[in-house]
């Protein structure tokens, strides 16, 4: 079979970068909240803990469709008030702002689990530790919590990494210009569905696949001056 | 808030959750089947009976679900051989193009549960059993699968709860499932956060419900007793 692509390969290589963009992003943005709501789900006060609960229970039982669709078309009415009501006219979501805000809360969401796993198996005795050296709440979080939790959250992170690159093609229904929306504009044109959905199928497997070199290199370079157990 | 508009709407929202539950029961279902001598070939010690499912779970688990559905209710009918196979009237059906690729999909992430399980049994029963007279069949029959079942139980119920939530996507091909019936509701109320705010609570009680019944399973058979920690 000769891949005949009716010109639509630069099209879809931008698509593939804008996939990678968002993917980043909505990375990001999960990383800072998985992160705080692993915080919040082991600190010791009760509304905290309340806080990280209702938000990862909440946001994992609901479709990450629902809520690409939801944050993009829900915020319309208030972003536009919003606007008026600072006098820069009409602010809206664009579809990327939108699909890696949604993506990165539901990203989030899985990462408290992966997170909190984390912090719960470091030993007590070097927080203890910290404490004794008179160090204060936030460094001992920044320079003996945080540097070894990495090592333990990574390899649960690579997995919901894998989960994010696939859930960017939802955005794709709010119309943003990446892999997926790309070769529906190629199939309307070109009138080859199958040729063309495959094409992106292999996109996201190759994505997929350098993702999990990098993850193994990431969890090698982790794990240095460790012996595997088990 | 509009909470009457959400009122009004509730029996459509009802329907919808009623054509969720059933592609999400039937996939699970139709793809544990699918699933079994999958993760059973996953689990074997030769190459070449596990190369094939491996390609199969490889490809299903690393594109997304979205791009699998397109590929088999749009791309099929690119080929006439489809559109002139006894099989056309069903492949061009978005109920059962969803319920077709949902489970070839769910049946490849229950066939790495299923592996897992299988080679989670501890070798001294599978040995015990051996040992007994029972034949290979007899030992994965009455042993291996059962032991195995328990195993991947916990990681079964989750696959459901993501098959649940995989479901939205059913509307991506003008299935009116819960999310397909709220963005036709949307469409003609223009109340997006009422609408979808009702649509998330009703994912969230589904979702609720079947954990609770999972666990229930978990106490009936007894897979807490079985762990041998």
């Amino acid at each position: 079979m000769i891949l005949d692509l009716h010109g639509f390969g630069p099209a879809l290589a931008a698509g593939t970068l804008v996939t990678i963009q968002l993917a980043l992003f909505a990375l990001a943005i999960g990383l800072v909240l998985g992160l705080l709501g692993a915080l919040a789900k082991t600190s010791s006060h009760k509304p905290l803990q309340w806080l990280g609960g209702t938000y990862s229970t909440l946001v994992r039982g609901v479709p990450e469709l629902l809520w690409v669709l939801l944050i993009y078309f829900g915020t319309v009415q208030g972003l536009a008030a919003l606007g008026e009501f600072l006098g820069v006219g009409s602010l809206e979501l664009t579809p990327f702002a939108a699909g890696s805000i949604a993506l990165g809360l539901c990203f989030g969401a899985y990462a408290t689990e992966v997170f909190r796993g984390a912090i719960l198996a470091i030993p007590k005795g070097h927080r203890e530790a910290g404490m004794a050296l008179g160090m204060s709440k936030g460094r001992i979080l920044w320079k003996l919590i945080l540097p070894q939790m990495w090592r333990i959250a990574l390899p649960g992170l690579g997995n919901l990494f894998m989960i994010l690159m696939k859930d960017t093609a939802l955005v794709s229904v709010i119309g943003l210009e990446e892999v997926m929306r790309r070769s529906q504009i190629a199939v309307t044109a070109s009138k080859e569905p199958f040729t063309f959905y495959m094409v992106a199928a292999f996109i996201y497997l190759g994505l997929t696949v350098i993702a999990m070199i990098g993850m193994h290199f990431l969890e090698k370079r982790a794990s240095r001056g460790f012996v595997r157990s088990v | 808030m509009n909470w009457e508009v959400i009122y009004k709407y509730l029996p459509k929202l009802l329907e919808g959750a009623q054509l969720t539950l059933e592609l999400v029961a039937i996939a699970v279902v139709a793809g544990l089947i699918l699933a079994l001598p999958m993760g059973i070939a996953r689990a074997s010690k030769h190459w070449y009976v596990r190369a094939l499912p491996y390609g199969y779970i490889f490809f299903f688990r690393g594109t997304p679900l979205l791009v699998q559905l397109f590929l088999v209710y749009y791309g099929l009918a690119q080929f006439d051989a489809v559109r002139q196979g006894p099989l056309w009237p069903y492949l061009r059906d978005p109920y059962w193009c969803a319920i077709i690729t949902m489970t070839l999909h769910t049946a490849a992430y229950i066939a790495e549960i299923l592996r897992g399980a299988i080679q989670a049994v501890p070798p001294g029963e599978i040995e015990a059993a051996r040992a007994l007279g029972m034949s290979r069949a007899q030992a994965m029959l009455y042993i291996i699968l059962p032991r195995a079942a328990r195993i991947g139980l916990p990681a079964y119920s989750n696959e459901v709860i993501l098959m649940l939530k995989a479901s939205a996507l059913a509307s991506t091909i003008t299935l009116l499932e819960l999310t397909g019936m709220s963005r036709t509701i949307i469409a003609r109320t223009y109340l997006p956060v009422e609408i979808f705010f009702a649509a998330g609570v009703f994912y969230l009680v589904i979702a609720f419900v079947l954990v609770q019944a999972f666990k229930q399973l978990e106490r009936w058979l007894r897979v807490d007793a079985c762990q041998g920690r």
